[in-house]
């Protein structure tokens, strides 16, 4: 592990010496404290390890060019704002961004009203075939996607879509079924009954229970869920690369893979950088806000 | 009543029912009969031709090199992994803090793990593009790095030494997946209850003694399915090589090849459809193999709670 060795030397003295006060108070031998130092250490040191290659790829993006091979990890002499500019329009970052941004959420409103739907029956309602149709769903979770691209790709093709949003967001929303529908048939399950009984009795129609008292009940559910189609259709890149051969329509992840493979001709760096620190806004914002709500959910159905 | 209820349901199967169906189920079944036919090029006609082109895979040399880097990444990525994650979790829930062993943890485990956790949602193509320059001989960080603390001799062009671009990977992906795994060996940890270790304290167990009697056996179930979890996601492991090494044919002397990309190549480079589902069904055989293996070799006895 090459990554490793550059930092723990600077890393910890902070943090120590206020532990080592308590400890003493605590009276522990001096094994343990110096252990205490060292895995501090430790976790000081991999916390740089994750931070530091994001930070510079964060100053990287406002540096010129010949700065970028001349002090590679130095600050910015002057703070180019234009990167930014530069990245969204000439090397269309923009135009793939919007892209994302209307294939992503449009699939992940599809998949969340289709998947909640599905999810709800299967919950609720017993009928003949239902645990073929559960287990058909949670089978799709194993495969991989890899098995299916090529009969994908036909499919796609001879039904007119290659090239297109409609294509791409129907296949997302297909290929997000299977999380969504495992993990809100779990959460309508542990939703009392009585509320929506009550509501039949007093004339409310199945579909009617489902929309007006079943889904708002669902909410947190539906977010966290919501949260991590987001993140992994954003992340997605395979699909797109297959199933959207024209450049306008290239989505984010897709235009910078191009963008990086062509920099050996037509070379703009700096631009790059700025594209990647405008791919990675809408995660960050995302992460930022509802981080404990992803930790959670996400070691939660880890676990089950 | 009786009725409106069926009808209800089938109203709200079907839409997605359809579209699963279509886009999902009909590829993943269509795979295992284009695998025995000699389906290439966008024209041509299929032939069944029963299981040659798996009697061919057995023999392609090209196909084996790969799945021996995806053995290699098998073996290295997920221990790796776990272990520091492992290691971070112990750390930062268990053994801190001197007051209650077994609750709270050191200072700050909240700030580590919103640190930690961060690289999870770093889409793959990003990681890629950034790890690819990272690596990058003159103007990469880790280069400038090694140059500035006085290692020059360290340097060298580590995504195209053929020796050297599989471990950067494995670096990468070690890099990526670590904070996933903290915060759910953590989260596993907090769940055992605080007794059970104060036993152990009493008992005279030291940290270590404590984490391999106790917390270990404790969060066992964790621990396998993220090997499991990690396995898939290393046999994939596709976006990540692609972006970080645009090489045709897979990195420096196709030393870093993995399976995916292989069957990627022949399917839309080479044309060769059928050849193609073929890998795709022998990789799908692996995945389902691993978890078994996994299953099977790391039963132990779950500690009861």
């Amino acid at each position: 592990m090459t990554l490793e060795t550059s930092a723990p030397a600077t890393a910890p003295p902070a943090r120590p010496q206020r532990r080592a006060s308590r400890q003493d108070t605590a009276g522990r031998s001096t094994g343990e404290r110096t252990l205490g130092v060292f895995t501090h250490g430790f976790l000081v040191a991999w916390a740089i390890l994750v931070a530091v290659p994001l930070l510079w790829a964060v100053l990287t993006a406002f540096k010129t060019d010949s700065e970028i091979f001349t002090n590679p990890w130095s600050l910015p002499a002057h703070w180019q704002f234009g990167n930014f500019a530069r990245a969204w329009t000439t090397a269309n970052i923009g135009t793939y961004f919007v892209n994302s941004l209307i294939v992503v959420s449009v699939s992940v409103v599809l998949v969340m009203l289709l998947g909640s739907m599905v999810a709800y029956v299967l919950a609720r309602y017993e009928f003949p075939g239902r645990s073929v149709i559960y287990y058909a769903f949670v089978a799709g979770m194993t495969f991989p996607i890899f098995l299916a691209l090529v009969p994908l790709f036909f499919v796609v093709q001879n039904l007119g879509m290659l090239g297109t949003y409609q294509g791409l967001i129907l296949v997302y929303t297909a290929y997000a079924l299977p999380f969504t529908v495992f993990f809100l048939t779990g959460f309508f399950r542990t939703l009392p009954g009585a509320l929506a009984e009550a509501a039949m009795l007093d004339g409310c129609s199945h579909a009617g229970v489902f929309f007006r008292i079943m889904l708002p009940l669902a909410r947190p559910g539906l977010i966290s869920v919501g949260i991590f189609n987001f993140l992994g259709l954003w992340n997605q890149y395979l699909l797109p690369l297959v199933l959207m051969p024209d450049s306008q329509h290239y989505v984010l992840s897709q235009g910078l893979a191009v963008l990086a493979a062509n920099q050996g001709y037509r070379s703009d760096w700096s631009a790059l950088f700025a594209g990647l620190v405008i791919a990675l806004l809408p995660v960050l914002a995302v992460y930022v806000i509802f981080q404990r709500r992803i930790q959670e959910g996400l070691s939660v159905g880890a676990i089950k | 009543m009786r009725h409106g209820k069926y009808r209800f349901i089938a109203s709200f199967l079907a839409i997605p029912l359809v579209l699963y169906v279509v886009f999902v189920v009909s590829p993943y079944a269509q795979a295992f009969y284009i695998s025995m036919t000699d389906w290439r090029g966008f024209s041509g006609q299929q032939n069944f031709i029963g299981l040659r082109n798996y009697a061919e895979l057995a023999t392609d040399g090209r196909f084996w090199q790969a799945m021996g880097h995806n053995g290699l990444l098998i073996l290295v990525v997920p221990l790796v992994t776990i272990a520091f994650a492992l290691f971070l979790a112990a750390v930062t829930t268990v053994a801190g803090r001197q007051g209650a062993v077994g609750r709270g943890g050191v200072r700050g485990s909240r700030f580590y793990q919103v640190v930690f956790f961060f690289p999870q949602v770093v889409p793959v193509v990003i990681a890629g593009v950034l790890f690819g320059f990272f690596f990058n001989p003159d103007a990469g960080l880790l280069n400038g790095v090694l140059r500035v603390v006085g290692l020059g001799w360290l340097t060298r062009p580590w995504l195209g030494d053929p020796a050297l671009a599989l471990p950067s990977v494995m670096a990468v992906l070690i890099w990526g997946a670590v904070g996933f795994y903290y915060v759910l060996f953590s989260s596993a940890m907090k769940s055992v209850p605080p007794d059970v270790f104060e036993a152990a304290v009493l008992d005279g167990a030291g940290r270590l003694r404590t984490f391999w009697s106790i917390t270990l056996p404790m969060i066992w179930d964790s621990v396998q399915v993220s090997y499991i979890y990690l396995g898939i996601m290393v046999l994939d492991g596709f976006a990540l090589l692609q972006v970080m090494l645009p090489v045709p044919g897979g990195g420096p002397d196709g030393s870093t090849v993995v399976v995916s990309q292989y069957l990627y190549e022949t399917a839309f480079t080479g044309g060769r459809f059928g050849y193609a589902s073929a890998i795709g069904v022998a990789l799908c055989l692996v995945t389902l193999l691993l978890a078994v293996a996994v299953l099977r070799l790391t039963r132990r006895q779950q500690g009861e709670y």
